[in-house]
């Protein structure tokens, strides 16, 4: 098992490496583990995940409104089946609550009915449409003026860190080698491999995946490509404490427009609700903050879709950024000359299509001239139950009894304890900061933000870093 | 052993949080002869907020002395122990089976404990940056006093160099005092309101010892830094905006009680307070279940929520003595600029509210204010306040006119003109 922070990177030549471990990065490298293959997974943040993959609405979709015959259409419908398979092997919290598409004016009632049957050229028939009443009867704290709905039976609610920390967990105990801290630069393609600077030294492999997000582009011109230019868009969104659980039951969809799937009010699988996001096009990759407009404007949405919303308190703002380009599908391309794939544009569906594309992904490469060998089992691997769909470990008389330190509640408004803290500071894939070890446990994500058990939290994960560095510094 | 085993207990009061007014409380009806009074407290040690203020001004009111926040923690916790309760630490209430049985977690497993009466003790804590809806990036460096104080006292954790302190109440010359401690320098405390709201004394002698720029009238617009903070961009009131460069900034005040247990037990909520609506003997509106200090009014100083537990007492024993859940049904209410009115449930016929007077809080100062109590457009009590009111301090009404309220009429508003 290997994953490095620092040092020279080892000198071997990897059959693969993979630029980029959000959560399709990471889906690819647990697709290609699959095989006796050398693998390099390198990513230039200090953890899996920091990118758009931990910013965004936690949906899985159906697939129901793609557009028809698109790659992005055939990839979300497949990788909604593969990932709900998933996440009931290995514990991501899921809760398929269903979804309405809340039409508020004629024209949007209007549009009800094409919806239905774009679903079904999209592979989905399960949708229904819903008069007022029916729409009041199942979401009777919406706001007045809804005309009817069309329900999505299907549209899930997912849990994006631990997907993204399942696959990487479940690819470096196959052996997979993920290099953190470690930013690809200047890219030399020779005969047979590619050289890779990087600030830890040079990683040559064999073949190439460039699955950068936001700088799929970047890279993507590093290797002669132009394709495709990634334009930031921005979405904003704000979490509601969990006493605002209770309004909500469905994930309410406004109907969409040219603009995008727009504003909606969704429940978290961790017990909260969430509204959002905006939908901004932006030139700065790193603009990751929220805006007094953006707030506002969220703020005056929520009001007319759920006015009681609003009068809960807020535990979190945030935003992602969505790897939009000026196509209108994702942008994965091979270069089988150069051994490379290319995974772009993966921009508002990349979650939910994570396990189509790194399928599809590995099929491209084997075109690109890999050869994979045979197939083998892998490890399954087992997440912490991090949702409220389950029983929390704080609830469970069994494990508290073979370990105290399960009933020893840390962070009181998240209801961690002190051993699954321990837990996630000594798994496979360790959290590199506290944001890290939030997305791990939700320590420090509930309604105080830290003011109870900020300093308490931090204590342990200093500990724990300082006996690591310590066992690093024997070696 | 299944998943979900739990022991089931039974003892007379179950105090959950062991703050200045739990320990008081459950001193005081330990030593009045009730057998199984047990405090519980979620943090591993007792004694609430007081045991990370590591200054002095605590106890004047409740024991007419001076001392620093962790010596009157410990003498609430000895105090409460001598009496005979049992206090249980790393203990957490999180919810209810029935309307008098909590369950609780804790290292030693699940239980189920059923009492006579349960009294709420959870304290208050201050909104984080994220509930003020303050925009921009997400760095680290951002807190709020709790976090500050337990980090510095508590922990002996590095908070930074420079530091942007929002707020200029009292708790907010705390976070001066512990950034000091700490070795951070204030690059400026911020307010909202045209002045700051601490006593003159306090804040003249906090400046002369820390020289550090108050600026008011002016909001936080957004923060910025990608790993850590690197500046708090500040909004002044005409409209102007300046960068402020820092490493940290605190987010003091801004006071919301914590009401899980509360709100999850279906109790309702004073909307001013935000705490459950009590009335003058400390009753909710649940059979059984009490509500003391912080929890009812966010937030008064540690020696009053301590004189409230002590109050709360005999109206405790009377309960545990079979007197019938009478709670004072009638609403108080108040009116902006007002934000809170503590107790605020009455019964006409019922005793006054402790130290006979209610206590208030207003969003903005008011000038010698005149306060009007009304009920159904009948005026019940009107006077002119002896000084100028600030927001984050106490003032107060007597409460001598509540006779004269209708118990059915509707309810009773104080507002100011
Ligand atoms: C607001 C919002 C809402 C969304 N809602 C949903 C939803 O409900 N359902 C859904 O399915 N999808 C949703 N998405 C989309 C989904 O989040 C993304 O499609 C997905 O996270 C993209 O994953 P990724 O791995 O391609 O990108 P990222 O997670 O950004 O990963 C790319 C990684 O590459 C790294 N990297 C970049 N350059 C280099 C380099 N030179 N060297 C090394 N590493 C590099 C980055 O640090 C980053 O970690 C949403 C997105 C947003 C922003
Ligand atoms: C940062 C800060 C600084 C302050 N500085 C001063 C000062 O200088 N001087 C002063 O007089 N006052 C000060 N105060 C106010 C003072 O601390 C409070 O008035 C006092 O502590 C309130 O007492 P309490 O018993 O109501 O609540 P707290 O002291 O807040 O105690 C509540 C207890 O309940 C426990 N609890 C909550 N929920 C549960 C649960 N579900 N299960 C188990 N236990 C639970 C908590 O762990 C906590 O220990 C300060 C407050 C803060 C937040």
């Amino acid at each position: 098992m290997t994953v490095t922070t620092t040092g020279d990177l080892p000198g071997e030549v990897y059959d693969v490496a993979i630029i980029g471990a959000g959560v399709v990065g990471t889906a690819i490298a647990r697709e290609l583990a699959r095989h006796r293959l050398r693998i390099a997974l390198v990513e230039a943040a200090d953890d899996v995940g920091n990118g758009t993959s931990k910013a965004n609405t936690a949906i899985l979709h159906t697939g129901f409104d793609a557009t028809p015959g698109t790659l992005e259409a055939r990839l979300v419908r497949e990788g909604y089946q593969r990932l709900t398979a998933y996440a009931a092997e290995t514990g991501i919290p899921l809760e398929p609550l269903g979804a309405l598409l809340v039409a508020w004016d004629a024209e949007q009632l209007a549009a009800l009915p094409s919806l239905a049957e774009k679903a079904v050229r999209n592979g989905y028939d399960e949708t229904s449409i819903l008069d007022a009443e029916a729409v009041y009867a199942r979401e009777p704290h919406l706001g007045p003026g809804a005309l009817g709905a069309l329900e999505v039976p299907g549209e899930s609610i997912i849990c994006p860190w631990t997907t993204t920390l399942a696959y990487a967990t479940q690819a470096v105990r196959a052996g997979v080698a993920l290099h953190l801290n470690c930013p690809a630069g200047a890219i030399t393609t020779g005969e047979d491999h590619h050289e890779i600077a990087t600030p830890r030294g040079v990683l040559r492999t064999r073949h190439l995946v460039n699955a950068a997000g936001l700088y799929s582009d970047e890279i993507n011109r590093r290797l002669g490509h132009e394709e495709f230019t990634v334009t930031p868009r921005r979405g904003q969104l704000i979490v509601f404490d969990k006493f605002a659980r209770g309004l909500v039951d469905h994930i309410l969809l406004p109907v969409p427009t040219a603009l995008g799937k727009g504003v909606l009010v969704a429940p978290t699988v961790y017990g909260n609700v969430m509204l959002g996001p905006t939908a901004e096009d932006l030139g700065d990759k790193t603009a990751t903050g929220s805006s007094a407009d953006g707030l506002a404007s969220l703020r005056e949405k929520g009001a007319r879709i759920m006015p009681e919303l609003l009068a809960e308190e807020v535990t979190a703002v945030y935003a992602g950024l969505r790897a939009a380009t000026e196509h209108g599908d994702f942008q994965i391309h091979a270069d089988p000359g150069r051994r490379y794939v290319a995974v772009g544009g993966i921009r508002s569906t990349g979650l939910t299509a994570s396990m189509a594309i790194a399928a599809h992904v590995a099929e491209l490469l084997t075109e690109c001239g890999l050869d994979p060998g045979p197939e083998r089992e892998i490890e399954p691997v087992r997440m912490p139950t991090i949702g409220e769909a389950f029983p929390r470990p704080y609830q469970r008389a069994d494990l508290i009894a073979a370990d105290p330190a399960y009933g020893t509640v840390v962070c009181h408004c998240e209801r961690v304890t002190r051993g699954e803290i321990r837990d996630a500071l000594t798994a496979t894939v360790p959290p590199g900061s506290l944001d890290g070890l939030r997305r791990r446990t939700r320590a420090l994500g509930g309604r105080c933000q830290g003011f109870f058990c900020g300093a308490a939290v931090r204590a342990q994960f200093d500990a724990a870093t300082a006996a690591q560095d310590r066992t690093e510094a024997r070696r | 052993m299944t998943p979900t085993d739990r022991t089931h207990r039974t003892v007379d009061v179950l105090v959950i949080g062991a703050g200045p007014a739990g320990l008081a409380l459950a001193a005081r009806l330990a030593a009045a002869g009730v057998d199984r009074v047990e405090v519980l407290d979620r943090e591993q040690h007792a004694g609430g907020i007081p045991r990370h203020c590591h200054h002095t001004g605590f106890g004047l009111r409740d024991l007419r002395r001076l001392m620093t926040g962790p010596d009157y923690a410990r003498h609430h916790v000895a105090a409460a122990i001598r009496a005979g309760a049992v206090l249980r630490t790393s203990v957490t209430a999180t919810g209810w089976a029935a309307p008098r049985t909590v369950d609780i977690t804790g290292p030693t497993g699940l239980e189920r404990v059923t009492a006579t009466a349960v009294v709420l003790a959870t304290g208050a804590r201050e909104r984080p940056r994220s509930a003020r809806l303050v925009p921009g990036t997400r760095p680290a460096g951002v807190l709020t006093t709790g976090q500050l104080q337990q980090a510095v006292h508590l922990h002996h954790q590095n908070v930074g160099r420079r530091a942007v302190i929002v707020g200029a109440e009292r708790v907010s010359y705390s976070a001066v005092a512990t950034l000091r401690r700490a070795g951070a320098e204030v690059a400026a405390m911020v307010t909202d309101q045209p002045r700051h709201q601490t006593h003159p004394a306090r804040h003249l002698g906090t400046r002369l010892r820390y020289g550090f720029p108050l600026v008011t009238d002016a909001t936080v617009a957004e923060l910025t830094g990608q790993g850590r903070l690197e500046s708090v961009r500040l909004r002044h009131r005409d409209g102007r905006t300046a960068a402020v460069v820092c490493d940290t900034v605190v987010f003091t005040g801004d006071w919301i009680p914590d009401h899980e247990l509360a709100r999850s037990a279906g109790i309702a909520l004073d909307p001013g307070t935000r705490g459950p609506a009590a009335d003058a003997e400390f009753r909710t509106g649940e059979p059984g279940v009490f509500a003391v200090g912080n929890l009812l009014h966010p937030v008064e100083t540690a020696d009053i929520a301590a004189l409230d537990g002590r109050l709360a007492a005999g109206p405790v024993l009377r309960h545990l003595a079979g007197r019938p859940w009478t709670p004072g049904a009638l609403p108080v209410r108040v009116e902006a600029p007002l934000l809170w009115v503590s107790p605020n449930r009455i019964a006409p016929d019922g005793p006054r509210p402790p130290r006979g007077r209610f206590t208030l809080r207003t969003t903005r100062f008011l000038t010698r204010p005149v306060l009007t109590v009304g009920q159904d457009g009948r005026t019940l009590h009107r006077g002119r306040l002896p000084r100028t009111v600030a927001p984050g301090r106490p003032f107060h009404v007597p409460a001598d006119w509540i006779a004269g309220a209708d118990a059915h009429g509707g309810p009773v508003r104080i507002t100011v003109d």
